[in-house]
């Protein structure tokens, strides 16, 4: 397994619970747990680009 | 005369606390913990024992998914610790209950890291736990009444 699809997994797993656990009806849970993956996996893309401009 | 008013304040809020007792379910009365532990031991069971069906399934999926990924991507069950962040990594291994155990007795995962993807494994594994006691004290919340 290559590094992206494990960070898709891991957010998704994640945020899965997150939106469950953080917000009471439905509809919120589904917002957040969406907002959690996009957070997670934006953060994951944002912090490689950095290394990889640090690392030239 | 201070008497008098503390005794009709003590009934007053004994009545309300009983209206209230009243106005509970019949799901909200037992062992207050019981959601807590069973969240703990067995992912989503916590939320099934409430009636949260849909919750619990999507949970158990999730956790058990975090797990089994780690698992497959020869992650290490932390057994000894020898170090401050290998305790911290233990801890969130035991959050996954009953699978921790059924993985120590079963033996599974890597006796020892040696790729970097078997790390990651290892982060998934505790990562699963944490998120199950994450979901264990969302359980508890709905059992006390705390969230709906």
């Amino acid at each position: 397994m290559t590094y992206f699809p494990a960070v898709l997994l891991f957010a998704l797993f994640a945020s899965t619970v997150f939106g469950i656990t953080q917000r009471e009806t439905p509809r919120a849970m589904i917002r957040y747990g969406i907002y959690c993956f996009v957070l997670f996996v934006g953060s994951a893309i944002a912090l490689s680009w950095l290394m990889f401009f640090i690392a030239r | 005369m201070a008497t008098e008013e503390n005794k009709n304040a003590a009934a007053g809020s004994g009545s309300q606390s009983g209206a209230k007792a009243a106005s509970q379910p019949a799901a909200q009365q037992g062992f207050v913990y019981l959601p807590l532990i069973a969240g703990w031991l067995v992912p989503g069971a916590g939320h099934f024992l409430l009636g949260k069906w849909v919750r619990g399934s999507l949970l158990a999926a999730a956790i058990l998914g975090m797990f089994v990924t780690g698992l497959a991507m020869h992650g290490e069950l932390y057994t000894s610790v020898h170090n401050i962040l290998e305790i911290l990594c233990l801890a969130g291994d035991l959050g996954n209950g009953l699978l921790y155990v059924a993985g120590r007795i079963a033996g599974w995962g890597a006796e020892q890291v040696q790729t970097t993807v078997g790390d990651w494994g290892a982060r998934f594994i505790v990562v699963a736990g944490l998120l199950n006691v994450i979901a264990a004290v969302d359980a508890h919340n709905l059992r006390t009444g705390r969230k709906s």
